[in-house]
């Protein structure tokens, strides 16, 4: 009888240890589901279709194929040509968005410029940054197009002597589309890096200038160090939201003339939604996971050592 | 007991009466299109009121939407199974849809209740199968800027080749921004492949295909028209911008008396109209090669019909079709669209009211509809797999033969 009652007691116990670490749980399951839906499983969904053919809109039913699908994509030349050029894109984005953020955010915390003015010019700065990727590519098709105010204005100072096709040029189209991008973005840096700027302590540039630091040198030595964290944030959050650029250059260029401005992301939409073959931009799909994954990993590292 | 007696009776009558709502519950289709945002408000709801007025039982769920959005819907629709009963169909999108298994054969719906295809002007049949029927058709001709023309000393729109470089030369004037022709080859709307470049094949009776495979190598007619487009692209009368160029910018470029000479859709007549009430422009069929008498193609653009496979009320979904294509519902909806009917004996109004579409009607009588991109696999990409070579031979990178190569290459891989 004692032992039925000892049994009993332990399985109590057991059961209430069980219920109390399961709590944690509880709270988490919400999220946890929400992950699941919107990030494991249309991830997981995407990894099996790269392993299959004739997935989603065939009436085959998909079979196994393994690795076949990574080794056609990476055998395709036009994936590297797609490859280079968002490389190309991405890179000289980030470059340009720091330079022009940081310039732009330095000229608004600049104490020489008056309240008023400020608030002025930061409206200005920041404009780009409000319209959507659809208004944006219109805009500048307008303004760009042979007959279009930029090239009006270049045959009227006689900087050139026909309009300029600069985005149907295969020479011209990709720096085209970079530098759309570039002034579309540039206002995200201003705003993180003017935030930084504020944060940073007074004293540190009067003690500088007591040692006789000039205005380079408390730019290198004070202001850089201490906006690093934002950088570095910035810089590769950018880079990946870059390489996914899809709007701006399916409705300036649709990925031409030619494969001049083709990126990653219409590489894909073409696979998928023009020829059908989904097996094939599930592919191209993870390959551009994976280089995010890779950037990302520096971001995490970053943040943990930065919270460290 | 009593009591008991009563509850049964009610409900056995509650059973029956629900049983009878049920049954009298109409069935409901899902149409989509994008037909319904381009017509006048209200018009084609009209028409669909009046089916549902003959057939009492039916209703009808218009799904309308833009062209590209209907597309991408009808897309995710096959793959899901969940596409509207009856969809308005591209020939392009065609064979696409048959392959996954999403349409379902008019050929059996047209057979259980014996219906006579005679007054169809076309069907698009796949495998021995009608898969599409096209409702209307929107030819494209050559739209002239006669003040243009007139100021250039041209007294006739061009009829051959020659003639119309001849007029793209006399119009061109670059200095004032004025060009003979406009060529849209963007890639992200390859379809300046088919209704500006592939059209001058069709139009001296020439074809890109030979017994259902792509035919571009060593073939005359292609090989011609590609080298009459390419000298008017070296001699400059070609409107800049060409590589990234959409349907709808050429359209401006025309309506905004920047370029002599374009290769539209009749469907806008109305927008061009309206948006430059001053412009005087003719319409005239597409040149031939010098020397050719036959009938020339008209490249042309559908707004097709289809049942999916999916659909539960495929009889009824066939009486939404049939009533579609009755001589006098399509005589209304191309009258309202600034079509072609699709049945052979419908004819719109506007064939006596307007001179442009009774011009265009004549041209359409004379030729024969031609548009060889209808029913071949994933069209869109071929034409976009056209242009790619194309724009380089244009701009100097490619010969013509490596161009056509090139392409035909690119090509046999679908088929």
């Amino acid at each position: 009888m004692a032992k039925i009652s000892i049994s009993n007691e332990t399985q109590n116990l057991t059961w209430q240890r069980m219920k109390r670490q399961a709590v944690p749980f509880a709270y988490l399951s919400p999220t946890l589901l929400l992950l699941a839906v919107l990030s494991f499983i249309p991830i997981a969904t995407v990894v099996y279709y790269s392993l299959m053919n004739n997935v989603i809109i065939t009436k085959d039913p998909p079979s196994f194929v393994g690795l076949d699908n990574y080794v056609k994509i990476l055998s395709d030349k036009n994936f590297f040509n797609a490859l280079g050029n968002t490389l190309f894109f991405a890179i000289a984005s980030v470059i340009a968005h720091f330079v022009l953020g940081l310039l732009f955010a330095m000229l608004l915390n600049s104490k020489v410029v008056g309240p008023v003015t400020k608030s002025l010019f930061r409206v200005i700065y920041i404009l780009p940054w409000v319209f959507t990727a659809s208004i944006i590519a219109v805009l500048w098709r307008l303004l760009l197009y042979p007959n279009g105010v930029v090239n009006y204005f270049m045959l009227g100072a006689g900087f050139s002597t026909e309009p300029i096709e600069w985005l149907s040029s295969r020479q011209l189209a990709l720096p085209t589309v970079t530098f759309i991008n570039i002034w579309s973005g540039y206002p995200f840096y201003m705003v993180s890096f003017l935030a930084g700027l504020q944060g940073i302590s007074e004293d540190l540039y009067e003690a500088g200038k007591i040692d006789g630091a000039s205005g380079i040198q408390l730019f290198r030595f004070i202001t850089l160090p201490q906006l690093k964290p934002v950088i570095i944030s910035l810089a590769m959050l950018d880079f990946i939201w870059t390489t996914h650029q899809f709007t701006l250059i399916w409705m300036t260029t649709g990925g031409g003339p030619v494969r001049a401005t083709e990126m990653l992301s219409t590489f894909t939409y073409k696979l998928a939604f023009t020829s059908y073959e989904f097996s094939l931009a599930s592919t191209t799909a993870m390959l551009i996971l994976a280089l995010s994954l890779f950037v990302g990993v520096f971001y995490v590292r970053n943040q943990r050592s930065a919270n460290e | 007991m009593k009591k008991w007696l009563v509850g049964i009776l009610m409900i056995a009558i509650l059973l029956i009466s629900g049983n009878v709502m049920m049954a009298q519950d109409p069935i409901t289709l899902e149409f989509a299109q994008w037909w319904e945002p381009e017509l006048p408000a209200g018009e084609f709801r009209a028409l669909m009121d009046a089916f549902e007025a003959q057939n009492p039982g039916i209703k009808v769920e218009l799904v309308s939407g833009p062209y590209s959005t209907t597309k991408d819907q009808i897309v995710a629709g096959a793959a899901t199974g969940t596409m509207s009963d009856v969809v308005g169909l591209d020939g392009a999108w065609v064979s696409d849809f048959v392959k996954q298994g999403a349409l379902a054969s008019l050929t059996d719906l047209m057979g259980a209740v014996s219906y006579d295809a005679s007054e169809l002007a076309a069907q698009i049949q796949l495998n021995g199968a009608t898969y599409m029927i096209p409702v209307v058709n929107f030819i494209y001709p050559v739209f002239v800027n006669l003040d243009l023309l007139a100021a250039a000393g041209i007294e006739n729109p061009p009829a051959t080749r020659s003639e119309f470089v001849d007029a793209a030369t006399k119009l061109t004037d670059a200095a004032n921004n004025v060009y003979g022709w406009v060529l849209p080859l963007s890639m992200e709307q390859p379809n300046g492949i088919q209704n500006d470049v592939m059209s001058w094949v069709w139009a001296t009776g020439g074809s890109m295909m030979k017994d259902g495979m792509p035919n571009l190598v060593d073939n005359a007619d292609v090989s011609s028209a590609m080298e009459f487009i390419k000298g008017m692209y070296d001699a400059g009368v070609i409107a800049p911008g060409a590589f990234s160029m959409r349907e709808q910018d050429k359209v401006e470029e025309f309506t905004n008396g920047r370029v002599g000479m374009m290769v539209d859709s009749l469907a806008h007549i109305n927008l061009i109209r309206e948006r430059n009430p001053e412009l005087k422009f003719a319409i005239t069929a597409l040149p031939a090669a010098d020397g050719y008498e036959g009938p020339r193609g008209l490249p042309y653009a559908s707004w097709g019909i289809g049942v999916a496979e999916n659909s539960e009320h495929k009889a009824e979904a066939w009486k939404l079709v049939e009533f579609l294509m009755s001589a006098e519902t399509n005589s209304k909806l191309s009258s309202i669209a600034n079509a072609f009917p699709g049945n052979v004996k419908a004819t719109p109004d506007f064939v006596q009211t307007d001179e442009l579409f009774a011009a265009a009607f004549d041209v359409f009588q004379k030729g024969f509809l031609a548009n060889e991109f209808v029913g071949l696999p994933v069209a869109e990409n071929l034409m976009r797999e056209f242009d790619e070579p194309f724009q380089l031979y244009l701009d100097g990178g490619m010969e013509l033969s490596e161009f056509l190569s090139a392409a035909q290459d690119a090509w046999t891989g679908h088929f």
